[in-house]
């Protein structure tokens, strides 16, 4: 079947093409071998990473690197644990020194219990980062009139939670998420919020071009089988999205034909 | 941000360096680059990246950029994240 295979079904951000639609954090795992296996199993071509100091007294410690290669995957560097616009744009700049590639994840957060986005410092960082010559992947809230403003500003993509981070609590607002999709020419991930396979599966049927997950595969019983269901979720998601599901009735249809029964 | 070192001058050979990486005060004996220290802490050169007063440090100048007494560094990496 022409299309049927995610490599012929790719999507674009920043003039690169991906084949996989699962976009997959590399945080939170037991250890590195687990995180390698699991993004193994995952499918994704993209993976999302922090920058931190190295630590000093352990500089042999064996890093992400060694067991996630960037020759292989797509680094998404992200601004977790930035608070404020300048420390985002220290970070990228180390990031993009650390890695020689502009194509960033821009997230700031305001504090717990929600850790739900910072718009207006997140507007902020945006703008200093396009200025300074990144391509921002932005994580923002599910508001269709800041989404769009971001894509104005010069956001490559837009990535709206589904549910607070690491909530797993899947896509609570679809209805937001499907209004920022239609209005947006630019990507739009689901970050944020997706606990199983379904909730992956329920966000590319709302149109997502993807999904990025990092808990749900980290904190699952087995990360490496969830990864895999992930994969599966993601794939089934954007195929019955692109088949188009039949319309909802209010009453039942029969399966069988009402003809031709012996009397 | 210090200038190359001049290794003709004996008073920079053997001139004690405190500086500040990653928040914590280290002493080392000058004269040292970038690449001295990266080299010095044991880390890989290839897998870090350096800011020096706040100024990323591109890799290819690692060789080239001294430091001076009172230089604060940041030396980072990538580690896994979401």
């Amino acid at each position: 079947m022409d299309g049927f295979l995610a490599k012929d079904d790719a999507w674009h951000v920043a003039g690169r093409a991906f084949g996989s639609r699962l976009v997959v954090g590399t945080g939170k795992y037991k250890d590195l071998p687990t995180t390698a296996a699991a993004i193994e199993a995952s499918g994704a071509e993209m993976v999302t990473v922090a920058v931190r100091r190295v630590n000093l007294s352990d500089p042999k410690a064996p890093m992400l690197q060694d067991y996630v290669s960037p020759a292989r995957y797509t680094y998404l560097p992200n601004t977790a644990g930035c608070f404020t616009a300048d420390d985002a744009v220290r970070t990228l700049r180390l990031a993009r020194e650390a890695g020689g590639w502009n194509l960033v994840k821009l997230e700031v957060l305001g504090p717990a219990p929600t850790l739900y986005p910072d718009m207006p410092a997140t507007f902020e960082a945006a703008a200093a980062l396009i200025k300074d010559g990144f391509e921002v992947m932005v994580y923002c809230s599910d508001d269709p009139i800041a989404a769009k403003r971001l894509e104005e500003m010069g956001c490559v993509a837009i990535m709206p939670l589904g549910a607070p981070i690491g909530s797993g609590l899947g896509v609570q607002n679809p209805l937001m998420i499907q209004m920022i999709i239609e209005n947006a020419k630019v990507p739009v991930l689901v970050d944020a919020g997706v606990g199983t396979a379904t909730d992956a599966a329920f966000a590319m049927e709302l149109g997502c071009d993807a999904v990025l997950v990092n808990s749900a595969i980290a904190h699952a019983g087995d990360p490496v089988l969830m990864a895999r269901a992930m994969r599966a979720g993601v794939e089934a998601g954007r195929l019955a999205f692109r088949a188009g599901r039949m319309p909802r009735r209010t009453q039942a249809n029969p399966s069988s034909p009402t003809t031709g029964l012996i009397r | 941000m210090g200038t190359a070192p001049d290794n003709g001058d004996m008073n920079v050979m053997t001139a004690s360096l405190r500086l500040t990486v990653n928040g914590e005060g280290k002493e080392f004996s000058g004269p040292l680059s970038v690449a001295g220290l990266v080299e010095r802490l044991g880390l890989d050169m290839r897998k870090v990246a350096v800011e020096l007063n706040r100024e990323i440090v591109p890799r290819s100048t690692y060789g080239q950029v001294g430091l001076a007494a009172g230089d604060v560094l940041e030396i980072v990496h990538f580690i896994g994240g979401g």
